[in-house]
C-alpha cells in the first residue's frame, strides 16, 4: 500500500484575542503536531470526543483553512503554504461530507444544481447535458432515483439529503474524502443504510476515506485502521481490531470501557476518568492526557509522549509499557476466527 | 407488587393544524413502578417524545392538540387536571430532563439560583436551608466545589456539567418520576456513561421510576429494566430487557437491531449491516393492517395488511408483541439477527 496523505507535525492553532484588536492573550491548540500517514484505498477512522480537534484536523487536512505550521504532503506534495490558485487541482481529488447534509445543502438550489456546480468549476468543458448526465448517474451510485434529480433538499428525508451529500462529493471522482460524523445525525437504521452506502463506494470506487467519527461501534464496522485523538494529539492508531482486542493507551480503554453496547449484560465496570477535563488553554505538560489518567505517574509530567510501536501497525503515545489495560472485546469468539480463515 | 407510580391508558395525542386533524399517537397503555426504569426507545417521528410531552401536559392546548385516555398518578388523571393544579405536579411528582440541558437553564441567572427557585415554588423553606440544599443537590449530581460552582452561569460549564445541574434542578423536589428524554445523546460517551451511572445511583437511593425515552439500544441496554418500542405511534413490543434485546420477535425491533454495528465485531469486516427497507409512514397516512407490514421482511398479503394486530402476551409471560404472525412456530423458528 502507499501513502496517498501524510501530515508531518501538523499544527491548527487558534489565537483568543481580548476585545475586537486586542493581541492575542492565549492559544487553542486545536491541532497540535500530528503525525500521520494514510494509506491509498484505507478507511481511517478518526475518533474522540468533543474538543479533541478530529473535525478541525480534517479541515486542516482539506486545506479549508492553512495549517499554523507543519506539513500536509498528498501524494508527496506539499500543500501547507500553497496559494488558492495553486490548490485548485487537489480540491478535486478531495471532498468532504458532513455531518448535517441540509446545512451544507443550498435550500433554494436543485438537487441537480447542487450536484453540478462542483462541476462548473473544475469541469468546464462539459456541456450542460453531459453535467446532467453525470448527476443522474451519481444519484444512482447513491441509492436515489434519477427522477428526484429536479426536486429540492426539502423534499428529503435525513438519509436521502445524506445521500445527497455523498453525491455531491463524488461529482468531480475524488481520491480522497473526509467524512465529519456523516452518520451521527440519522436515526439507527438510517445510519446502517449510509453507512452501507460508505463501505460500497469506498468498494467500487476505490476511495481512501477519513472517517471522523466520536461513535466506536460505528468506527470499529467501517475502518481499517482506527486514530484515537485527544487534546488535538493522536494517542493512539492501530488496525481496527486490535484497537478493540489489545488498546495500547489508557484513553483508548476509557472510551472502549465508556461505549454502551446493545446486549443484555454488557454493563461492565467503567474505567473512570479522574476530575474535569483540561482547559484547551492550557493542557497539561508532558501526557495532555495524564491529569484524568488512571495510571499517571510522576513521569507522566515531564515530556510529551511520541507515538512508539507497540505491535504491528500498532502505535501507542503512552511512556507505560508495563501496563495491562482492559480490552473492549474479547479478542475473537471461535466462530468469527473461523469465518475469518474461510 | 407494588402499586405502579404512573399508569397509563389509552393514550391517544391528535394534532390540529389547517383544519386538519392528525393522530400521532394510538392507544399507548403502559405502567412504571417505584425504582424502575423503563425505556421508550424509537425512531423519529415515531411519537416517544410527544407521548413524554403529553405526560407532562407540555403539549398545547386544545384545539390545536386533543389527549385522550388516562394518566394516573396515585389515583389523579393527570389529564383532568388543571393548569395551575398540574404546576404542583410538575417538580414534586414528576420531573422531566431533555437532549439539551440549556433548554432547561437559564443563560443569564446562576445555576444555584435556579435550582433554588424551583425549591422555592414549591416549598416553604429558609434562604439558609435552602442553598443547603442546593449544595446538597450539586454535590449528589457529582459537582466538584459545590458551594463555588453555584454561583456559575450555564455557560461556563461544560455540557456534562451542565445536564448534572439539570437533573440537580429535577430532583430538588424528589419526584416519584424522572422522565428522561434523550438525556445524554448530546454527550460524549465517557460524560453520558458517567450520567448514567449517576442516575443509577440516584434511582437506587431514592427508589424514584424513570422513564427513559431514547433510539440508542446500547443505551437502553446500560440502564433499562423494562423496554417498549414505538413504531408510527403505537407500541410494537415491549417486555423485559432480556426479551427484547434478545429475543426479539417484532420484525421492527428485529430490523433495528440488526441495523446497530456489534462492538464485538469491531474490525472483523462482516459485511454489510441489516436495513429496514422503505420509510416511516407518515401520521396522516397509515397502512392498512400493521403499520409496519409494507417493510417488513415477513408480511404476508391477507394476514398483515389486514386487521391491526393486537399488543399481545407472547411466551406467556410478560413479553408483549404486536404481530399477527409471533406465534406462528416457522416465523420464532427463524434465527433473531441479534443473539
Amino acid at each position: 500500500m502507499s501513502t496517498l496523505i501524510e501530515t508531518i507535525d501538523l499544527k491548527q492553532h487558534y489565537p483568543i484575542r481580548q476585545g475586537l484588536l486586542g493581541r492575542p492573550s492565549a492559544t487553542v491548540r486545536a491541532v497540535d503536531g500530528i503525525n500521520l500517514r494514510i494509506q491509498r484505498g484505507e478507511v481511517l477512522g478518526l475518533v474522540g470526543e468533543s474538543g479533541s480537534g478530529k473535525s478541525t484536523f480534517g479541515r486542516t487536512l482539506m486545506m479549508m483553512e492553512q495549517p499554523t505550521s507543519g506539513s500536509v504532503l498528498y501524494s508527496g506534495v506539499e500543500l501547507a503554504g500553497r496559494s488558492h490558485k495553486a490548490l485548485h487541482p487537489y480540491r478535486r481529488r478531495m471532498q468532504m461530507v458532513f455531518q448535517d447534509p441540509f446545512s451544507s445543502l443550498n435550500p433554494r438550489m436543485t438537487v441537480e444544481d447542487s450536484l453540478t456546480m462542483p462541476l462548473r468549476f473544475h469541469q468546464p468543458g462539459l456541456s450542460a447535458r453531459q453535467r446532467r448526465d453525470e448527476a443522474a448517474e451519481t444519484l444512482e451510485r447513491v441509492g436515489l432515483p434519477r427522477s428526484m434529480i429536479s426536486r429540492y433538499p426539502h423534499e428529503f428525508s435525513g438519509g436521502q439529503r445524506q445521500r445527497i451529500g455523498i453525491a455531491r462529493a463524488l461529482m468531480v471522482r475524488p481520491e480522497f474524502i473526509v467524512a465529519d460524523e456523516p452518520v451521527s445525525a440519522l436515526d439507527v437504521s438510517v445510519q446502517a443504510q449510509v453507512l452501507n452506502l460508505f463501505s460500497s463506494i469506498r468498494e467500487t470506487l476505490g476511495l481512501t476515506i477519513l472517517f471522523v467519527t466520536h461513535d466506536l461501534a460505528v468506527v470499529g464496522h467501517i475502518a481499517d485502521r482506527v486514530a484515537v485523538m485527544y487534546l488535538g494529539q493522536v494517542m493512539e492508531i492501530a488496525p481496527t481490531r486490535a484497537l478493540f482486542t489489545s488498546p495500547r493507551h489508557p484513553y483508548t480503554e476509557t472510551l472502549l470501557s465508556a461505549a454502551p453496547q446493545p446486549a443484555v449484560g454488557a454493563r461492565r465496570q467503567r474505567i473512570a476518568m479522574k476530575g474535569e477535563p483540561p482547559s484547551p488553554l492550557a493542557p497539561p505538560s508532558g501526557c495532555v492526557f495524564r491529569t484524568r489518567c488512571a495510571h499517571a505517574q510522576a513521569e507522566c509530567a515531564v515530556a510529551r509522549p511520541v507515538l512508539r510501536p507497540r505491535g504491528p501497525g500498532h502505535l501507542s503515545a503512552c511512556i507505560r509499557d508495563d501496563l495491562t489495560l482492559v480490552p473492549g472485546v474479547a479478542e475473537a469468539r471461535p466462530d468469527q476466527a473461523r469465518k475469518r480463515m474461510s | 407488587m407494588t402499586d405502579p407510580v404512573l399508569s397509563v391508558r389509552d393514550l391517544r395525542i391528535r394534532f390540529r393544524s389547517g383544519g386538519r386533524e392528525t393522530q400521532v399517537v394510538h392507544g399507548v397503555d403502559f405502567d412504571i413502578r417505584g425504582g424502575e426504569t423503563l425505556a421508550l426507545v424509537g425512531e423519529s417521528g415515531s411519537g416517544k417524545s410527544v407521548t413524554s410531552f403529553a405526560l407532562m401536559r407540555l403539549l398545547p392546548e386544545a384545539p390545536r392538540c386533543t389527549i385522550e385516555g388516562s394518566v394516573s398518578m396515585g389515583g389523579v388523571n393527570l389529564l383532568e387536571l388543571s393548569e395551575r393544579r398540574m404546576a404542583q405536579v410538575r417538580g414534586p411528582r414528576i420531573a422531566m430532563i431533555f437532549q439539551e440541558p440549556l433548554t432547561s437553564l437559564n443563560p443569564v441567572h446562576r445555576v444555584g439560583d435556579q435550582i433554588a427557585e424551583a425549591i422555592r415554588f414549591h416549598r416553604k423553606m429558609s434562604k439558609a436551608d435552602i442553598r443547603a440544599r442546593v449544595i446538597e443537590l450539586l454535590t449528589l449530581v457529582g459537582i466538584p466545589d459545590p458551594a463555588r460552582r453555584m454561583h456559575a452561569y450555564p455557560g461556563e460549564m461544560s455540557g456534562g456539567m451542565r445536564q448534572r445541574v439539570v437533573i440537580a434542578m429535577a430532583l430538588a423536589l424528589e419526584p416519584d418520576l424522572l422522565i428522561a428524554d434523550e438525556p445524554t445523546t448530546a454527550l460524549d460517551v465517557t460524560v453520558q456513561a458517567q450520567i448514567l451511572e449517576l442516575l443509577r445511583q440516584i434511582q437506587r437511593a431514592t427508589n424514584m421510576a424513570m422513564l427513559f425515552i431514547t433510539h440508542d439500544f446500547g443505551v437502553v441496554a446500560e440502564i433499562a429494566e423494562r423496554v417498549m418500542v414505538m413504531y408510527a405511534g403505537r407500541i410494537v413490543e415491549q417486555g423485559s430487557l432480556a426479551d427484547v434485546l434478545s429475543h426479539p420477535r417484532m420484525p421492527y425491533t428485529r430490523g433495528l437491531l440488526a441495523s446497530v454495528p456489534r462492538f464485538e465485531d469491531a474490525g472483523l469486516k462482516t459485511g454489510p449491516l441489516g436495513t429496514i427497507e422503505g420509510f416511516v409512514p407518515s401520521p396522516d397516512n397509515l397502512p392498512a393492517g400493521c403499520s409496519f407490514h409494507p417493510r417488513c421482511p415477513h408480511a404476508r398479503p391477507g394476514i398483515c395488511d389486514g386487521a391491526l394486530p393486537e399488543l399481545a402476551a407472547h411466551g406467556g409471560g410478560a413479553h408483549f408483541v404486536r404481530c399477527a404472525r409471533a406465534d406462528e412456530p416457522a416465523f420464532g423458528a427463524e434465527p433473531a439477527e441479534v443473539s
